[in-house]
C-alpha cells in the first residue's frame, strides 16, 4: 500500500496515454456488465425455480392440455404435499401482445404452492370474492400504473368468450410482492372458475400441474409415480423439477450464453492486444527509471510488484467504473427492458467483473513486469536494453 | 503539385516505416477487426432471420385467422368456418374450378434438437392438397411425399439439421402411434424449412382436433386483398381477420429482427468506441516515437498538410485492413451458419447467419470513420508541434 503513490505517478506519467487506456477498459466492462445482464435474464428462471416444485404437462407439448380430473389423482400420489394448476393465457394489452405472464389459477392452490408471492389477508380475501378478479406483480402494477380496483381488459388470442367476444375484464383485486425477485412480480394471476366458465372451448382442461413435494431428495421418485398414473392414457404426462422445465425452456432460445460469451471473447482478447501492447511501451521508455529505482535499493520484486500494481490499478479502476457505468445504463432503461426480464448488476457479475479484472492484470502486467524484474542496472542505465 | 509530391514521399517514408512499429500497428487493426467482426456476425444473424421468414411473404397470397389471433397456433377455425372462407370473392380458382387454397393446422410436438439432445418446440404442420400449388418452391429433395391415411411426414431441410432423427425412413413417435419420415424438403430457404408437415386430416385425428387453425388461399390478384377482406367482415357468420402472407410474416418476425438489431448495434457502437480510444492510443504513440523524424522533416521545409496527410493516410490504410479482416473472420467462420431459435407460432424456427456483401461494407465504412477520427487529432498534433523543441527532445 505504501507504494499507491509510485504506482499512481507511474501511471500519469503520460495522463493522456493512461486515460485512453482507462477509457477503453471501462468499455470493455461496460459491454461485459450490459451482456451478462442479458445472458441472467435468460437464466433467470432455472435459478430462481424451487427444489420442492415439479411441473406435470403434456408429454407431447406444452400446448397440449390435461384434463382437470388428474388434480385427485395426482393428489394422492404419495410424498406430493400440495398441488396447482396453471394455463396459458396470453392475449393482447393495449393493442400489442401482452408483455406480462397471464395464467388462471385457482388461487388458494395457486398461493399455498407459491410461498414466495406475498399478499395481504385483505386482498387474498377480495380476491377469492370477485369472480373476475386478479391479482397483479408490483412491478407489473409500476409499469402501467395499475391500483387496486382498476378494471384492466385483455383481448384474447387464443381463449374467445363463449358468447364470441374476445375481450376479458378483469378488477385488480390486489398487487403482490415477492421480495425474492422482481421477475416474479410480472404476472397477472386470475381465476380459474372464471376462465372455465367464460371460455368458449376446451372446458374442464389445465395448461400444466405445479406440484409441491414433501420431500426434494425424491422428486425423482415421485414424478415417474405421476407419469406412471397417465401411462397409455389419452392424455400421458410428463413431470419434472421447475428447474428442469425452466432450463429446457430457455435452451429452446438457442444458446444465449454462448453467444454472450463469443462475443465477451472478442471484445476481450481486443482490450487485451491493446491495453497489453500500451503496458509494454509505457515500461519499455521507463527503462532507465526503473533501473534507477533498483540502484535506489528497491528488490527485483518490489520492481515486478510496482508494474504489475500498475496493470491492477488501472484495470480495476476502468473496470469498476465500467460496471458502474453498465448498472447505471440499466437503471435509466429498466422500464423499456422489463418485458424481456433484464435486471440490474447482480452481485454474481461483479464478482465474476473482479475475477476477470485481476486475471486480465496479470496477463497484462506480468509480460513486461518479469522484463523489469530481470533488468540489470548496468545495462540499463548505460542504455544497453 | 509541390503539396501531393511532399504527400506521396511522407506517407511513402511512414509506410514502410511500419513494420519497424507493427506492435502499435497491430493494436488499431486487431482493435478494430474485432469491432467490425462481432457487429457483422450479430447483423448476418438478423439478416438470415429476416431472410428466412420474408422468403415466405407474398403479396398475393393471404391468411385467414380467428380474430384476435396473433400467430397460427392461437387461432382456430370450424370447418364451416373454413368452407365460408375458400368460397369468398376474391380467391382464385383453379384449372378445376376449385379455389386454391390450403386449410391447415398447426401443432407441437416436443422433439429432440440435435447436438444437446434437450426437446424443443417442432412445428408440425396438416396441409391440405392445395398447400403445394400454393407453394411452388416446397421440393421433395429426397424420399417422397406423404400420402393422405398413413401416419407419414415429410420434413423441411432446416427441421432435419435442428433435430435429431429425422431422416428418411426414421419413425418417430408422438402422440398414439409411430409416424413415418418419408421424405425431406426444401421450400426456398424459407420459415416453411422448419416445420414438419402431414396430410390435414390425419394430423388433425391424431390430435384429437375437429378444425383447422388457418386457411392460406391465393388470391386472384394483390389489388383483390380488399375485396376478400370486406366479403369476410360483411359476413355475419365469420369472426376472422385476413392478412397477406408478407404482412403476417413481417409480424411475426418483427420482435425477433428488432431485438437482433438493438443487440448488434448497441454492441458495436459500444465496441466502436473502445476501439476509437485504441486507435488514438496507437496515432499517438505513432507520432510520439516519430517526434524527432517528424521535426526534421518539418525543418526540411516539408508543409504541415503533408504530415497531416500522412498519418491520416496511415490510420485509415490500418483501420481498413482491419475491417476488412473482421469482416472476412465474420464471413468464414459464420457465413451459412445455421441455427435455430424459439420463433412464431412458440416453435423452432432454423436460420442461416447470411453475411451479405452489404453488411460487409457497413464493416469497411465503420472502419473507415474510426480510423479517421483516431488518426485526425494525432495528425493535428503532429503538425503542430513545435519543431525547435521536438528536435531537442529524446
Amino acid at each position: 500500500m505504501k507504494y499507491l503513490h509510485l504506482v499512481w505517478s507511474g501511471l500519469f506519467r503520460k495522463k493522456f496515454r493512461t486515460i485512453l487506456t482507462l477509457l477503453s477498459v471501462i468499455v470493455a466492462f461496460l459491454l461485459f456488465g450490459l451482456l451478462q445482464a442479458v445472458n441472467e435474464a435468460f437464466q433467470a428462471g432455472a435459478d430462481q425455480a424451487r427444489a420442492d416444485r415439479l411441473i406435470t404437462n403434456s408429454r407431447y407439448s406444452i400446448i397440449e392440455m390435461l384434463p382437470i380430473s388428474y388434480l385427485p389423482q395426482i393428489e394422492s400420489v404419495p410424498g406430493v404435499k400440495e398441488v396447482a394448476f396453471a394455463s396459458w393465457f396470453g392475449g393482447s394489452y393495449q393493442d400489442r401482445p401482452a408483455q406480462f405472464a397471464v395464467f388462471p389459477v385457482d388461487p388458494e392452490r395457486y398461493l399455498r404452492v407459491a410461498p414466495e408471492i406475498e399478499l395481504s389477508e385483505e386482498a387474498r380475501e377480495r380476491w377469492r370474492s370477485t369472480r373476475d378478479g386478479a391479482v397483479v406483480g408490483q412491478s407489473l402494477a409500476e409499469r402501467y400504473g395499475w391500483q387496486v380496483g382498476d378494471r384492466v381488459t385483455l383481448v384474447a388470442d387464443i381463449w374467445p368468450q363463449r358468447g364470441g367476444g374476445n375481450e376479458w375484464n378483469f378488477e385488480i383485486a390486489g398487487i403482490y410482492t415477492s421480495p425474492e425477485s422482481e421477475q416474479d412480480e410480472g404476472a397477472l394471476l386470475f381465476q380459474w372458475e372464471y376462465f372455465d366458465e367464460a371460455r368458449q372451448f376446451a372446458r374442464g382442461t389445465v395448461g400444466w400441474f405445479i406440484l409441491q413435494v414433501e420431500d426434494p431428495d425424491r422428486a425423482e421418485e415421485v414424478s415417474q409415480a405421476v407419469d406412471a398414473l397417465f401411462a397409455n392414457s389419452s392424455n400421458e404426462t410428463k413431470t419434472q423439477t421447475e428447474k428442469a422445465f425452466a432450463q429446457g425452456f430457455a435452451r429452446q432460445f438457442g444458446d444465449v450464453g454462448l453467444i454472450v460469451t463469443a462475443i465477451l471473447g472478442a471484445v476481450f482478447f481486443t482490450i487485451l492486444v491493446l491495453t497489453g501492447n500500451t503496458m509494454a511501451q509505457a515500461v519499455r521508455e521507463r527503462i532507465p527509471e526503473l533501473a534507477i529505482l533498483k540502484t535506489l535499493g528497491f528488490s527485483d520484486r518490489a520492481v515486478l510488484g510496482l508494474v504489475v500494481g500498475e496493470a491492477l490499478v488501472l484495470i480495476v479502476l476502468g473496470g469498476m467504473l465500467g460496471l458502474g457505468l453498465a448498472a447505471a445504463a440499466l437503471g435509466g432503461l429498466s422500464a423499456a427492458l422489463a418485458g424481456f426480464g433484464i435486471q440490474g448488476i447482480s452481485l454474481s457479475v461483479v464478482a465474476t467483473g473482479l475475477l476477470l479484472m485481476v486475471a486480465l492484470s496479470l496477463a497484462i502486467g506480468l509480460p513486461p513486469a518479469v522484463r523489469a524484474m530481470r533488468l540489470r542496472v548496468v545495462d540499463a542505465l548505460g542504455g544497453h536494453q | 503539385m509541390n503539396t501531393l509530391r511532399q504527400i506521396w514521399a511522407v506517407s511513402l517514408m511512414n509506410l514502410r516505416s511500419v513494420p519497424q512499429r507493427w506492435s502499435t500497428s497491430l493494436v488499431i487493426v486487431v482493435g478494430i477487426a474485432g469491432v467490425v467482426g462481432v457487429l457483422t456476425a450479430i447483423l448476418a444473424m438478423g439478416e438470415g432471420f429476416s431472410a428466412t421468414l420474408g422468403a415466405a411473404g407474398k403479396e398475393d397470397q393471404a391468411i385467414v385467422l380467428r380474430s384476435g389471433a396473433t400467430s397460427e397456433l392461437t387461432s382456430g377455425l370450424s370447418r364451416e368456418t373454413v368452407d365460408l372462407i375458400k368460397r369468398a370473392p376474391g380467391v382464385a380458382r383453379g384449372a378445376d374450378g376449385e379455389p386454391v387454397a390450403s386449410a391447415e393446422i398447426l401443432v407441437i410436438a416436443d422433439l429432440p434438437k440435435a447436438g444437446t439432445g434437450t426437446l424443443a418446440n417442432a412445428p408440425i404442420r396438416g396441409v391440405q392438397p392445395g398447400a403445394f400449388g400454393l407453394r411452388p418452391e416446397v421440393r421433395i429433395i429426397e424420399g417422397r411425399n406423404f400420402e393422405p391415411g398413413p401416419r407419414e411426414l415429410i420434413v423441411g431441410r432446416g427441421a432435419a439439421s435442428q433435430f435429431e432423427g429425422l431422416e428418411v425412413g426414421a419413425r418417430v413417435a408422438f402422440r398414439d402411434a409411430d409416424w413415418t419420415i418419408v421424405g425431406i424438403f426444401s421450400a426456398g430457404g424459407g420459415a416453411h424449412e422448419s416445420e414438419l408437415w402431414g396430410d390435414a386430416e390425419t394430423v388433425m385425428s391424431a390430435y384429437r382436433r375437429g378444425g383447422f387453425q388457418s386457411v392460406t388461399v391465393q388470391l386472384e390478384s394483390a389489388e383483390s386483398m380488399e375485396a376478400f377482406q370486406a366479403a369476410l367482415a360483411d359476413d355475419p357468420r365469420l369472426n376472422v381477420e385476413a392478412q397477406t402472407l408478407r404482412a403476417y410474416f413481417s409480424a411475426q418476425s418483427r420482435q425477433m429482427s428488432t431485438l437482433i438489431n438493438v443487440l448488434g448495434y448497441t454492441v458495436g457502437y459500444i465496441m466502436a468506441i473502445g476501439a476509437l480510444f485504441g486507435a488514438l492510443n496507437t496515432m499517438y504513440a505513432a507520432i510520439s516515437t516519430r517526434a524527432r523524424e517528424i521535426a526534421t522533416l518539418r525543418a526540411l521545409g516539408f508543409g504541415g498538410t503533408a504530415i497531416v496527410t500522412s498519418v491520416m493516410i496511415e490510420a485509415l490504410l490500418l483501420a481498413v485492413i482491419g475491417g476488412a479482416i473482421g469482416g472476412g473472420l465474420a464471413w468464414a467462420l459464420f457465413n451459412g451458419y445455421t441455427v435455430s431459435t424459439l420463433g412464431a407460432n412458440f416453435s423452432q424456427v432454423a436460420f442461416d447467419f447470411k453475411v451479405t456483401g452489404e453488411l460487409l461494407a457497413q464493416g469497411i465504412a465503420w472502419s473507415l470513420v474510426i480510423g479517421f477520427l483516431g488518426g485526425l487529432f494525432p495528425a493535428w498534433r503532429a503538425a503542430r508541434q513545435e519543431v525547435t523543441t521536438a528536435l531537442r527532445s529524446l
